[in-house]
């Protein structure tokens, strides 16, 4: 049975497009009608298709030459968190709803080279403040999976997009788990990688020790593309972009099972060998499996890791004795970060600036209060607290000391395991509006994720099923610095051997 | 801890932001919810560790390159103004600030 176009993922698509089978316009113009067919979701916020089409176009001559290379002609969308020339960027915020940068972010711009087509800005949390892409300007974004609920967050519309069919592939952010909880909750693919390994030059900042660029797609092989394309030094544009050579992360999942170059064929090959994991050491920490995590959550958790013992891995209880501790930790640190990145919203060179003020101070006041939103401006508050003077060495000093004590933690439990796996949400996708206003309640959340940013290691969510009222249950899996290869190669055997993230949602 | 009114005045001053009695309300309480649970942190020894302030620091040692003291960029002035809220001949235009 012959899939749609949009139903194919990035490599099947790389392969159509080099056997010239279809064109990179086709996809294209396919796509973007898509796009406006499901514009219910919230998932896009801007659109050009004059550009889109003329890299279509210049993805096909170069094909027509004779170039072939693993993403040219495919088209992605990017978060619209990522500066583009070509289109507006308001990182979800009203501050910055005119804002037309004059430069493509370093990430933007290194998946242009290699031949991607971008067809859109996609909706999320504002300045990639949120767990639900219900924080954003522009209105929520959906789940494909159940409309009335959320897609998870900031990186919303990403996970929106990829998993309704839109696009086979995004970008998106991830911070606190901005890319791996919207992954999880709708049913897809999406990788952290390693603090530094992706340039942050052109990403509009939240939490700069923090923030990271990552793919979002419908399997580890796909990611494994993009993120090859994605990650790479920048040291004269982003200081804190690692200064390590260019990795190829699908080598390893490409070549694993047969040695055969083809991808598809790979597949078919792997799926007869099933002890492919033997000697993957799986540690599961305990904090992670116990109380607050929905049952439905938890089974679905359970058969997967059981899935990867049939693999032949090897499951190994350890502790990550800090995690509650890091709700408190990410909190104080990334507002801190935030409201220092965020001041340099003023109205003087760029966005929002308030029509009616009395002086400059007034000014300032009035369109930061004007062009924040709600979330924003209380995590800014929350920052400029911590860092005020008598307030420092107690509240930010403090949370970076126990930030240490976090990341020693991991390197100890890497001592007992190679990849520690637990899950990424306590819950599945809640329905727009229903977290409460206590901000408490719904920091809570993101307690599985946190402890992975703070320590800066590489974490992946993957498709594991469906927990309560039929909605996707993501895997986490987290690995040591630098060891993205080994997570996507667990992954794709994962996947080899299941069907979960093949999984589309009723009507898309 | 708890936080008061005059707290959330001189933080909203620092912030750069203003909030009618309302939203300052409202902001006092979600603050006072959200560093109930910081409260955790007091409790953790602390003696004698680095704080962290890059992640890969804990296995590497990070030390922030200095690029070469060349001009690296053109004049895109007109490009890098088209955002701008106000402009006149190249220069962004602001309130008065100097009598």
């Amino acid at each position: 049975m012959s899939k749609e176009l949009h139903q194919l993922g990035v490599a099947e698509l790389a392969a159509q497009l080099a056997a010239r089978d279809v064109s990179s316009v086709e996809v294209t113009q396919h796509l973007l009608a898509r796009a406006r067919q499901h514009s219910h979701l919230g998932a896009y916020l801007a659109f050009n298709d004059d550009a889109a089409l003329a890299q279509a176009r210049a993805a096909d001559a170069r094909l027509a030459a004779g170039e072939r290379s693993p993403l040219l002609g495919v088209p992605l969308a990017h978060k619209d968190i990522f500066v583009t020339r070509d289109l507006p960027t308001t990182a979800g915020s009203k501050m910055l709803e005119h804002y037309r940068s004059p430069f493509d972010a370093t990430v933007v711009a290194k998946l242009a080279d290699a031949g991607m087509v971008n067809l859109g800005k996609l909706n999320c949390d504002e300045f990639a403040m949120g767990s639900g892409n219900d924080n954003s300007a522009y209105g929520p974004a959906r789940n494909p999976w159940d409309a009335e609920r959320i897609p998870g967050g900031s990186s919303g519309g990403s996970a929106a997009a990829v998993a309704a069919r839109l696009v086979p592939a995004a970008t998106g952010t991830d911070t606190g788990g901005s890319i791996r909880q919207p992954a999880s909750l709708t049913g897809i693919t999406g990788i952290k990688p390693t603090y530094g390994r992706c340039s942050r030059y052109g990403m509009v900042a939240f939490a700069s020790s923090l923030d990271q660029a990552g793919p979002m797609a419908r399997s580890a092989l796909d990611c494994a593309l993009l993120l090859s394309a994605m990650a790479g030094p920048d040291p004269d544009r982003d200081s804190t972009s690692l200064d390590r050579p260019t990795e190829d992360f699908a080598a390893g999942l490409i070549h694993s099972n047969t040695g055969a170059a083809d991808a598809t064929q790979a597949s078919a090959a792997g799926q007869k060998d099933f002890n492919r994991l033997q000697g993957l050491r799986i540690g599961l920490p305990k904090e992670f499996f116990g109380e607050g995590c929905a049952a439905g959550v938890q089974a679905a958790i359970r058969t997967a890791l059981a899935e990867f013992e049939k693999l032949g891995a090897t499951l190994v209880d350890i502790s990550l004795p800090r995690t509650e501790l890091s709700i408190p930790v990410y909190y104080i640190i990334a507002p801190a970060e935030a409201s220092s990145n965020l001041s340099r919203f003023d109205g003087v060179k760029f966005g929002h600036r308030a029509a009616q003020y009395t002086d400059l101070a007034d000014m300032y006041q009035k369109s930061r209060s004007e062009g924040f939103g709600p979330e924003v401006q209380k995590r800014i508050m929350i920052g400029t607290y911590v860092l005020s003077h008598g307030y420092y060495d107690a509240y930010y000093l403090k949370a970076q000391q126990i930030r240490r004590l976090i990341a020693q933690d991991f390197q100890q439990a890497f001592t007992q395991c190679d990849v520690i796996a637990g899950p990424v949400s306590p819950t599945v996708a809640w329905k727009i509006g229903e977290k409460s206003e206590d901000p408490v309640a719904n920091y809570l959340a993101d307690i599985y994720t946190l402890s992975t940013s703070l320590a800066g290691l590489p974490g992946m969510s993957i498709p594991a099923g469906f927990g309560e009222h039929g909605m996707p249950v993501g895997l986490q899996l987290i690995g040591n610095y630098f060891k993205e290869a080994q997570l996507l190669g667990t992954a794709h055997q994962f996947q080899l051997a299941t069907d979960w993230h093949t999984r589309a949602p009723q009507g898309f | 801890m708890a936080l008061t009114p005059q707290d959330i005045a001189r933080i909203a001053t620092l912030a750069r932001l203003e909030m009618d009695a309302a939203h300052s309300a409202r902001m006092l309480t979600q603050l006072n919810g959200f560093f109930d649970i910081v409260g955790q942190m007091n409790a953790v020894d602390t003696t004698g560790v680095e704080p962290l302030a890059h992640p890969t620091a804990v296995i590497d040692t990070v030390a922030l390159r200095l690029r070469d003291d060349v001009v690296s960029e053109s004049n895109r002035r007109e490009e890098n103004q088209r955002s701008a809220p106000a402009v006149e001949r190249g220069l962004f235009l602001v309130p008065k600030v100097i009598e």
